[in-house]
């Protein structure tokens, strides 16, 4: 099973379960999606619960907050990334503060799925990864998965949870791993980081199709006789400092690997947070790898944005290095 | 209704004149005599709040305050027809709806002077606290709609706005999702004539904010705002509509904001002394008042005789919020999330360890 298929599982068994479950945006109904991620679940539940919005963001989450207040669960689809930002004002302003303000009294349950991150050679503002700006809203959680198995079961519990969640779905690995995937319903905490691989030379935090790159470069860093110690954030608010601070305790040495812009980045927080939590630990400066702060070329100068597996075993030798 | 005063004919609903006189006995709506003066008791005490706020303001006793004054009927008759388990969306010029809705005056005191407690209504059902971002709000409602129309309630929702908030995008997509989707709410706009110093004029080209409603194919109705029987008529025949299945509407209520914006706001400087005089013969409370009086269903001696009480009683509310207490740390922590992540828990900590230190230092 593909991510796509995974995430479609994931809302099919919501929407079998719980009649509150309400899937909507652009596109999301006849045609299943531009990535075909909601396919067939019109046909299933009908135009009632999974339907097609007009083509307007902020109206989708929006309504999204009025539909939660009033008790239902909305689950709804932003098409790209880059097409988030007229909704931005009803996230940070309505759907993550209408707890706060109304001191507990109404909840606003509403997942926004979002694909996100370069590499699939697409148009101007489809290939942006802006997870930090989100990662900063007070009253959001935002979570990336990195495998099918991850997706559905971080999306089953993104569901299930009363906040409002930024699910972001890396749409350049939405085919491109596939594993098996266990059948029926389950749950992956969220806010808990993974442990991917156990290592001792010096731990990578990466998320989403960052953690596929980083196993590559785990490859050219074993032949050079160096341990990585792979860590999944899968959460990027709440973040996981516990995790962080007993790897970079144990390894002293840390690498963030984030595909979006640098300065201010998911980066500059983990190192932070090894700062704070293992100072005395640490035998190198926590390092970056992140993509600079330009505006994603267009395909054709891509490559010099993306971060590859040579660029991440690149800043491993370094820090080990150091 | 909405066909006779269909927004391409240019036509503004009315009932009654300056004066309290029915104009066409067609569309004055039928409220008996007892319910009209406890409508029009009601509107007093909301006017005699709301100017007194105005006044703890002056005395530094209240922050900023968005006074309602001159725009009471439009609140007042939206009060009079919604219903405990309809939903009210506000702006925050609603007040006589949110006093309908069971809000109580001492929760807007405490909202306005800065306890979100004041927010968390203890009686009012299915009432949305006050939306700041302008027009934000409407999108609310028409979730709220379609989540009424999903489950298959018989609820109406009732989402207010200013003439300012249709610059908005959030307001014409709100109005558009509700009409593609025919929900149940009403969409009413308190064009009080100005978004704080901004005419109506510079909002917009059209010829009035209600023939909005028309490019989005929806039932719309321009009322005079300070007429409470048009408003009444015009609410009750919307919350019929509603009903039948043939929501949303779009109601602009043609008022005039007699004081500021907000307390923070001098209108001296973008008003003539002249308009306020035209509007003030407009003035709702005033126009109700004469009908009432021409009825001898009130007199200027009653009403004398019960302002002191509403005075006392609205002053009682008011002393009881500012003795409402501390406002605990923990509190600006608690809401963020059904459950609180370790990084806030953190976070508190942190901020009691603080404040222990600072007890130590602060003479």
């Amino acid at each position: 099973m593909n991510m796509v298929n995974a995430i479609n599982d994931a809302l099919d068994i919501k929407l079998a379960e719980d009649k509150s479950v309400i899937v909507y945006g652009e596109d999301v109904g006849v045609e299943g999606g531009v990535f075909r991620v909601t396919e067939g679940l019109q046909k299933k539940y009908g135009a009632e619960r999974v339907f097609d919005s007009p083509l307007a963001e902020s109206g989708i989450v929006g309504t999204a907050v009025g539909m939660a207040v009033a008790g239902l669960k909305p689950v709804v689809e932003m098409q790209f990334c880059g097409f988030i930002y007229p909704a931005f004002n009803q996230i940070i302003s309505h759907a993550t503060r209408m707890r706060n303000r109304s001191r507990g009294l109404l909840e606003t349950p509403i997942v926004i799925r979002l694909p996100y991150g370069g590499g699939i050679n697409a148009l101007e503002h489809h290939s942006e990864s802006m997870e930090a700006i989100f990662g900063h809203i007070p009253g959001l959680k935002v979570v990336v998965p990195s495998t099918p198995h991850d997706a559905k079961g971080m999306l089953i519990a993104a569901i299930e949870s009363k906040d409002t969640i930024l699910f972001m779905e890396p749409k350049r690995i939405y085919r491109a791993i596939k594993q098996e995937v266990a059948d029926g319903k389950y749950t992956i905490p969220l806010g808990k980081a993974n442990v991917l691989t156990q290592g001792k030379d010096v731990t990578v935090v990466a998320y989403g199709a960052m953690v596929r790159e980083v196993q590559k470069a785990m490859v050219m860093a074993k032949e050079a006789g160096i341990s990585v110690e792979l860590i999944d954030l899968r959460s990027v608010y709440p973040i996981d400092r516990e995790t962080i601070a007993k790897s970079v305790k144990k390894t002293g040495r840390i690498i963030t690997v984030t595909e979006g812009p640098r300065t201010y980045g998911v980066g500059s927080e983990i190192s932070q947070i090894a700062l704070e939590e293992a100072f005395l630990h640490l035998e190198a400066p926590p390092a970056r790898v992140s993509g600079y702060d330009v505006i994603v070329p267009l395909p054709k100068g891509e490559h010099h944005y993306m971060q590859d597996a040579y660029k991440i075993f690149y800043e491993i030798e370094k820090t080990v290095k150091y | 209704m909405f066909n006779e005063y269909n927004p391409l004919e240019k036509k503004m609903f009315q009932v009654i004149d300056n004066n309290g006189k029915v104009l066409d006995k067609k569309w004055m709506p039928k409220i008996d005599n007892e319910k009209l003066v406890t409508i029009y008791k009601d509107m007093l005490f909301a006017r005699t709040a709301d100017l007194q706020i105005v006044s703890y303001q002056r005395q530094g006793r209240i922050f900023t305050y968005p006074p309602n004054y001159g725009q009471e009927a439009i609140a007042a008759a939206a009060g009079v027809h919604i219903k405990d388990n309809d939903w009210l969306v506000p702006a925050f010029r609603e007040m006589g709806t949110m006093l309908a809705k069971g809000v109580s005056l001492k929760e807007l005191f405490l909202y306005f002077m800065g306890y979100e407690d004041g927010s968390a209504f203890k009686k009012a059902k299915n009432t949305l606290p006050i939306s700041v971002p302008i027009a934000s709000q409407l999108l609310h409602a028409a979730g709220i709609g379609y989540a009424i129309k999903y489950n298959k309630e018989d609820k109406v929702v009732f989402g207010f706005v200013g003439d300012g908030g249709t610059s908005e995008g959030d307001f014409h997509e709100a109005v558009n999702f509700a009409g593609v989707w025919k929900v149940p709410v009403i969409f009413i706009i308190q064009n009080n004539q100005y978004g704080i110093s901004t005419p109506t004029k510079m909002q917009t080209a059209s010829e009035s904010l209600a023939i909005k409603a028309v490019a989005y194919g929806v039932k719309g109705i321009q009322v005079d705002g300070n007429d409470f029987f048009a408003m009444y008529k015009a609410i009750e025949e919307s919350v019929d509509a509603c009903r039948k299945g043939e929501g949303p509407i779009l109601i602009e209520a043609v008022t005039y904001r007699k004081g500021a914006h907000t307390t923070s706001d001098d209108p001296t400087k973008y008003r003539t002394k002249e308009e306020e005089q035209e509007w003030e013969a407009k003035d709702p409370m005033k126009r109700l008042k004469s009908y009432l009086i021409s009825k001898k269903l009130w007199s200027e001696k009653e009403e004398d005789s019960i302002l002191p009480q509403f005075k006392e009683e609205i002053d009682r509310q008011f002393i009881e919020a500012e003795n409402y207490g501390p406002y605990p740390a923990e509190d600006i922590f608690k809401y963020m999330y059904s459950e609180m992540p370790d990084d806030l828990k953190d976070q508190i900590s942190e901020h009691e360890r603080f404040l222990q230190w600072k007890s130590t230092k602060v003479k």
